[in-house]
């Protein structure tokens, strides 16, 4: 980045599917949204080296400050972006593929809608990590998410798929409404931890302030997770949600909470 | 105003008969006329397809529940937003696009007259501000009157002269154009917790069933010869084995003679019939039963219908049948928003995905097209998508590729994940029809027209009447090499024309024309008890005053067309 911009910038076009088989003079025409004004990519970005002739042949490395910058790799199905440091809302919403890291912190919303590919957050995650878009019921429902620090609220709301790793604490409500997927948390949850979940995993190493009254312990058990074997307190629920019935058993969302 | 003369295209009016015979088309002073001057403007349209603007008889594009589904859908926005393009402004929605937006894609596909299907009275002035808002095109609204305290009282008692009054004075305090019924009965009922799914079903509290307000409001109707028929969407909407229902529904006008000076010859219109024409006892053995529904419409003058055609996509359910989307939600667990009309109706709202890999969905899609593939007069037979309900109206050009070629709608129905299920479920694959320009004409344009009483004023280009016109990018001369030809024709009009002024040129929106709101004056004569029960209900129920209840003045009525009746001598 050279020039930043002074309202928040809209880059969906920095994805290895739009930069596939471009010169960077080419990469540079490619438009952004400064506000209600449309401009390049050129303008706010110095842009060196070419893409390959496919998005996965394609890898983006993200330079300079662009926590004012949204939508990176948005709808990315392949390649590979690196953002060298934090970014703002929306990065890797609807991505279908392809590999993303964030050396640094990631803002709200991001990896929306995600249905593939891998996304690494290094620093900390915002709201609406792997959430459904605003009033929408399709969440993250296929791909791997890992956060090495901590994530905010309403991570995984509506849930279908995939898988995620928080290695530090996450905020409340954590996977609301989920109906598939897999939520690890190595840190703590404060409460309404998977508030009307009608499926899906969630294990909690931590501590859980306020279990939902909706969950019911069922036993104790042993579980090997990410390496780490240890026992864990198995809860069903939510039991106040509507639950299919698979071979004639109801089908519950589970809860693990290391003992 | 300015003269135009549309040259040699291949011309459809079934009002004239003319058959794709290569003419003129003049304009003038917002009319079709014989001829023109030699400085009026000429259009070429030599390889084109002309024919009047089109006519929407059945819409949800304006009022309370629209906006509820635009509120409570914000990703129905997502990705769908258009930005400012030279006099158009900005619009955003796919089922539910803004105001603006639903005028201009209406207009850019050739419809020049609208009507929002059901209109709740109390919120009239909501509708008539989105109409305000909705630019180009000509609107009208139809209130409900399925469930209305009023009417369900004086039928009770067999009161027609009363309730026509009641019509009388509703369609003035709301600028309404048509008396619509809901799942007559139902919705009053769902108030209880309860429903009316055949016609026979009381209503709790009012003790009446959906025959007698059905049969009541026809009878109330024909008294005062309205422009247009009772508008029905019958109980029992949507569930396997409903067809019967619907024929019941249907032999309820039997018997009953069009009355009126506007050349309409239906007592009743059965909208959105794709959701009415199902068989089967549950959605494992569900088939379509449009055979049996189009025998019956076939044989009987005193009806016109039209589709609800499923276009296989994302859309928002909306309807007045606030029981039936209940329902739905319980079926496909998405978000539920449901509203109670005090006195008069109610609402739900539910999105909803028409997925080609189900197999009800897929039959659901099959069931749309027999329905007009069986229809004998497509002057009684019209096009519609119950927009947003069955898809949106943006798809109607797809919906006619699929009738006008056999190859487009076998390819869809031989790729269906259930195929051969969906196959067994219909008679389409059988069918081998082809709907022509000129039965498509009929279906969009002569035949609503005429049901709607507005045969004199659109619809066709016979001098005299509007000058609304649209010209395709469609030569009927040439062989069609690819169905897709018919989409992307009817998707985006070469010119279109709206009271003669030109509004589209070549897919682009270049005015926003003078757009008009459709209302029926009726005069009748003094009803005193009429007056007192209305002053009375505004006392005792209505949580507003009668003084704030009317659509009136240039603000929620900027521009409006009233069609006069006199019903003061019957």
């Amino acid at each position: 980045m050279k020039n930043s911009p002074a309202l928040y910038l809209e880059t969906e076009n920095i994805c290895p599917d739009e930069f596939a088989g471009k010169t960077a003079a080419q990469i540079a025409e490619l438009h952004v949204y400064e506000g209600n004004t449309k401009s390049t990519l050129g303008k706010y970005f110095e842009i060196s080296g070419d893409a390959g002739a496919t998005a996965g042949e394609t890898k983006i490395v993200v330079k300079g400050d662009v926590t004012k910058v949204k939508y990176i790799g948005m709808k990315m199905s392949a390649g590979e972006i690196v953002i060298d440091g934090s970014t703002d809302l929306y990065a890797g919403a609807w991505m279908t593929g392809g590999k993303m890291t964030v050396r640094g912190n990631i803002q709200a919303f991001a990896a929306t809608g995600m249905k593939g590919g891998e996304l690494i957050i290094e620093g900390n995650a915002g709201n609406y990590l792997g959430a459904a878009y605003r009033g929408d019921w399709r969440g993250m429902s296929g791909g791997k998410i890992l956060v090495k620090g901590n994530a905010g609220s309403d991570v995984g709301m509506y849930m279908a798929g995939g898988e995620m790793v928080i290695n530090g604490d996450v905020d409340v409500h954590l996977m609301t409404h989920a109906e598939g997927g897999k939520i690890i948390v190595k840190g703590n949850a404060p409460s309404k931890v998977a508030g009307q979940m009608v499926e899906g995993e969630v294990i909690i190493f931590g501590t859980i302030d306020v279990m939902m009254p909706g969950f019911k312990y069922v036993d104790d058990v042993d579980l090997e997770i990410e390496g780490v074997t240890a026992k864990f307190a198995h809860y069903i629920g939510d039991t106040g949600e509507r639950h299919k019935k698979r071979k004639g058993q109801m089908v519950y969302g589970n809860l693990y909470q290391k003992i | 105003m300015a003269e135009y003369i549309i040259k040699n295209g291949f011309v459809f009016d079934p009002v004239q008969g003319i058959k794709g015979e290569k003419s003129d088309v003049a304009i003038k002073d917002g009319k079709i006329v014989k001829d023109v001057s030699k400085s009026a403007k000429v259009i070429d349209a030599a390889g084109k397809t002309v024919m009047a603007g089109a006519v929407e008889i059945h819409a949800h594009i304006a009022g309370p529940k629209v906006n509820l589904g635009r509120i409570y859908r914000p990703e129905d926005k997502l990705f769908t937003c258009t930005p400012t393009k030279g006099i158009e402004r900005t619009g955003s929605g796919n089922s539910i696009p803004s105001t603006f937006k639903t005028g201009y894609e209406y207009a850019k596909m050739g419809y020049t007259t609208c009507m929002e299907a059901a209109m709740p009275p109390m919120f009239s002035r909501h509708v008539h501000e989105e109409i305000r808002d909705t630019p180009i095109i000509d609107e009208g609204a139809f209130p409900v009157f399925g469930n209305n305290w009023f009417v369900m009282e004086y039928l009770k008692n067999n009161e027609v002269e009363n309730t026509a009054a009641y019509i009388a004075w509703l369609l003035r305090a709301t600028k309404g154009y048509a008396v619509k019924v809901v799942n007559p009965g139902g919705t009053e009922a769902w108030g209880w917790g309860l429903n009316c799914l055949s016609i026979n079903d009381p209503v709790p509290y009012f003790d009446i069933t959906p025959a007698e307000i059905v049969k009541g409001l026809i009878e109330a109707n024909e008294y005062l010869g309205l422009p247009h028929s009772m508008h029905i969407h019958p109980n029992n909407l949507g569930n396997p084995g409903c067809y019967q229902t619907t024929l019941d529904t249907l032999n309820l006008a039997e018997g009953y003679k069009a009355k009126n000076k506007f050349g309409r010859e239906q007592v009743m219109h059965i909208t959105h019939m794709q959701f009415h024409s199902y068989g089967g006892e549950n959605w494992g053995n569900f088939e379509s039963k449009a055979t049996e529904i189009m025998n019956y419409v076939n044989s009987h003058k005193n009806l016109t219908m039209d589709t609800g055609n499923v276009t296989l996509d994302e859309t928002t359910t909306m309807t007045a049948d606030g029981p039936f989307e209940h329902h739905l939600t319980g079926l496909n667990h998405l978000k539920w928003a449901n509203c109670d009309v005090e006195l008069e109706t109610a609402a739900g709202v539910v999105p909803y995905i028409y997925s080609p890999d189900i197999k009800v969905c897929a039959i659901q899609w099959s069931i749309g097209l027999e329905l007009a593939l069986l229809a004998k007069d497509p002057m009684r037979c019209f096009i519609t998508t119950d927009h947003p309900n069955a898809g949106p109206f943006t798809r109607y050009p797809r919906v006619f590729k699929w009738l006008m070629s056999k190859k487009a709608r076998d390819e869809r129905l031989n790729t269906f994940k259930n195929a051969d299920k969906v196959i067994a479920a219909s008679t389409l694959g059988s069918i081998d029809r082809e709907i022509t320009l000129y039965e498509l004409a009929q279906m969009t344009r002569a035949g609503p027209a005429k049901s709607l009483g507005l045969a004199n004023i659109c619809g066709g280009l016979k001098p005299g009447m509007d000058a609304d016109v649209a010209v395709y990018d469609f030569n009927p001369d040439k062989p069609l090499a690819d169905p897709e030809m018919i989409e992307t024709a009817f998707s985006r009009a070469a010119y279109v024309f709206k009271s003669g002024v030109q509004v589209v040129t070549h897919g682009d929106i270049v005015s926003i024309g003078n757009k008009r709101t459709l209302w029926v004056d009726v005069k009748v004569n003094d009803n005193p008890q009429v007056m007192r029960d209305i002053k009375e209900k505004f006392l005792k129920y209505y949580s507003m005053t009668q003084a704030n209840y009317e659509s009136l003045g240039h603000h929620f009525v900027p521009n409006p067309f009233a069609l006069e009746v006199d019903a003061t001598q019957v």
